[in-house]
């Protein structure tokens, strides 16, 4: 009895951590996504693709050039060469090309600085945010997004996916993920653009947290001394105690 | 009683330290020749923890305080400047916001150790009272930390918690004013909850712990089985029979669970960090901006009680007023516990089944009211957490009446096992 009700107390204890799993983000319940920020290459593909397609608009104020490429394995003349813009420096964080003033008046607000992004709103949200651009002839740039409904950001990555309109969902259906028709294909297969979208969504969990590996990695070590700690103190205190009756 | 220098003769270099300041006394009075029940169990291992935890605050926040700028335009930057480019920078956070969370699990815990084995009861009220205001001190502290990295929760979180104030009649506008030292929270704000949390708290801090611990000292711990150990002295020695020095059987006891508790704790630092949002929240990787409310405010999960109870309690002439009495007084009532608990028995093991079920009872409206505290507001919700607040307080204000009738189990002379 005594023992069930220890028991009892420290479980609600430890129930009273369990994480809620409300989101605080408006929208429909995000695809299934797991980032891997150990997938080297994926990350690499990411990067490349961040600075080609996200970079103009978007910075990434709190990562720079260089610790990316240190974490990356990208030797500096090949960041130089192929991912950063004639001006900065390797010790740079990467800025946006777009002026905050101009980009303001041509879209309403300044697009984001993304390095906490998938922080902030979740790797699947990125995931599926940028699977989910639909044709919306209510809106001013002719696309919407189910995931931040009244979207300011064009459908830049339209070319790649092609365009697609919202299906209407079917009779009996549960409400989940929403589903769209391909109106009009891109340079990309379904399967294809997927993969490059899962890329980019992991390199920016990469730079939400670019020492996580390491982490990881060092915990594992902590870990093991934490254990053998435990059982030297149990000893040591048995041994202390044998003469306590 | 004239204080004698060096009551213990020692020589030597550590001689000359003891005619001058009481190191051998001091040593001797609160480790080496303090005795300690020798039955102490599980439930004992969170004071010693409680002081590592604080330790570690201190520690931590020192490094942090060397890299973290108080100001609305800099502190969010300052924190990822922390967690990227300062060597140790994110473990060092991650210790400090983790050991947050680990302040209040092990405080919880020692609390309910606290009314299970009736370590309130005479002649220990002012430990207990001590330790209340350690709580209450807490509370104030962690807040103020919470509100520091200006992200968009710390900010909508201050918000609320500061707008409190205003439901005090009369003065309370002018009081939100004053305490913001601007109409909205912003950098006047930040700099003097920063001023607060550094300074002002862990200074008060650590002088209630002191107090705490001397008090203890001067009357003795408690035991599970609530009887006196100094009761039973050996004639010769006037040593309790059943006290152990604490150093070393107690050190070395609370290094294992120091050990335990490490493990546990460095796994969330290195393996999940942000705690499922619980420690880390979502919406504080986005820099405070007073344009957005998000969607749910939430608190801290540690607040989880006391939020629930504000929010279920029913405004009176559109004024929360009520909400924060009742939140209020959730705490103050906690500084009345010696005096509510009135049963022949110190603890537990020998107190009646009515006391027992309701202490259990007490546990569950706990958790579930954290847990309430932290979910968006429905009806069902608040109508659950309304009786969880009527639990709550009849938990409290009758105990002089159950605790009183009840018939107890007889209490050994000796501690058991």
């Amino acid at each position: 009895m005594k023992r069930l009700t220890f028991v009892a107390a420290g479980l609600s204890l430890a129930l009273a951590l369990i994480p809620t799993l409300s989101r605080a983000e408006e929208g429909p319940e995000p695809l299934s996504f797991r980032e891997d920020v150990g997938n080297l290459p994926s990350v690499q593909r990411g990067a490349r693709d961040f600075m080609a397609y996200c970079s103009g608009c978007h910075a990434m104020k709190y990562l720079r050039y260089n610790r990316m490429g240190t974490d990356l394995g990208i030797p500096d003349d090949l960041l130089k060469a192929n991912l950063m813009l004639g001006t900065d420096k390797v010790g740079d964080p990467i800025p946006s090309s777009m002026p905050a003033k101009q980009a303001e008046s041509w879209f309403g607000r300044v697009p984001p600085d993304l390095t906490l992004e998938t922080k902030a709103r979740g790797s699947a949200w990125v995931f599926s945010y940028l699977q989910s651009f639909y044709l919306d002839d209510k809106r001013p740039l002719g696309v919407n997004n189910p995931y931040l409904p009244g979207v300011s950001m064009p459908a830049v990555l339209g070319e790649l996916q092609g365009w697609q309109k919202l299906a209407a969902p079917e009779k009996g259906e549960a409400e989940g993920a929403p589903k769209f028709e391909l109106v009009q294909a891109g340079s990309m297969t379904p399967e294809e653009y997927k993969a490059f979208v899962t890329d980019l969504t992991n390199f920016m969990a990469y730079a939400s947290e670019p020492g996580k590996s390491e982490r990881i990695a060092l915990g594992g070590k902590v870990m093991l001394y934490l254990l053998v700690l435990l059982v030297l103190t149990y000893f040591l205190k048995k041994e202390f105690w044998r003469d306590i009756h | 009683m004239a204080i004698v220098p060096n009551p213990y003769k020692t020589t030597g270099f550590l001689g000359w330290i003891d005619d001058r300041f009481p190191l051998t006394k001091m040593w001797k009075d609160h480790l080496s020749e303090y005795y300690a029940p020798k039955n102490f169990n599980f439930w004992y291992f969170f004071g010693s923890l409680a002081l590592l935890v604080l330790v570690n605050q201190l520690l931590t926040g020192i490094f942090l305080t060397m890299n973290y700028k108080p100001s609305a335009t800099d502190a969010f930057d300052s924190v990822q400047y922390i967690m990227r480019d300062v060597p140790w920078g994110s473990v060092i956070r991650y210790m400090h916001a983790t050991g947050a969370s680990a302040f209040f699990i092990v405080v919880y815990a020692h609390m309910f150790r606290g009314i299970l084995y009736g370590s309130h009861r005479k002649p220990r009220e002012l430990i207990w009272i001590f330790g209340s205001l350690i709580f209450l001190v807490l509370m104030a502290e962690a807040f103020c930390g919470y509100v520091l990295p200006w992200g968009q929760m710390s900010y909508w979180g201050a918000q609320v918690i500061i707008s409190l104030f205003g439901t005090i009649p009369y003065i309370g506008k002018g009081l939100v004013e004053w305490i913001q030292g601007d109409y909205v929270p912003a950098d006047a704000t930040l700099n003097r909850l920063f001023s607060l949390h550094v300074i002002a708290l862990p200074f008060v801090l650590v002088g209630l712990v002191v107090a705490h611990l001397l008090a203890l000292h001067e009357v003795g711990s408690n035991n599970p089985d609530g009887v006196e150990i100094k009761k039973h002295k050996d004639p010769v020695t006037h040593i309790p029979l059943d006290g152990i020095a604490f150093h070393p059987y107690y050190t070395v006891k609370d290094l294992v669970g120091v050990a335990g508790f490490l493990i546990i704790f460095c796994a969330v630092i290195f393996f999940a960090p942000e705690g499922g949002g619980m420690v880390l929240e979502q919406p504080n990787f986005q820099m405070a901006n007073p344009q957005v409310t998000p969607p749910e405010i939430t608190p801290a999960w540690y607040f989880g009680v006391f939020y629930a109870m504000l929010r279920a309690t029913p405004s009176l002439f559109h004024s929360a007023l009520p909400g924060v009495i009742v939140m209020g007084g959730a705490v103050i009532i906690l500084f009345f516990m010696p005096w509510l608990d009135r049963s022949p028995v110190k603890s537990w093991r020998y107190k009646g089944p009515v006391f027992k079920t309701l202490l259990m009872l007490f546990a569950v409206d706990f958790v579930i009211m954290n847990y309430l505290g932290m979910q968006p507001v429905s009806p069902t919700h608040t109508l659950i957490a309304r009786f969880g607040t009527i639990f709550y307080f009849g938990f409290f204000l009758l105990m002089p009446f159950y605790s009183q009738w009840e018939k107890t189990k007889p209490v050994p002379e000796r501690v058991t096992e």
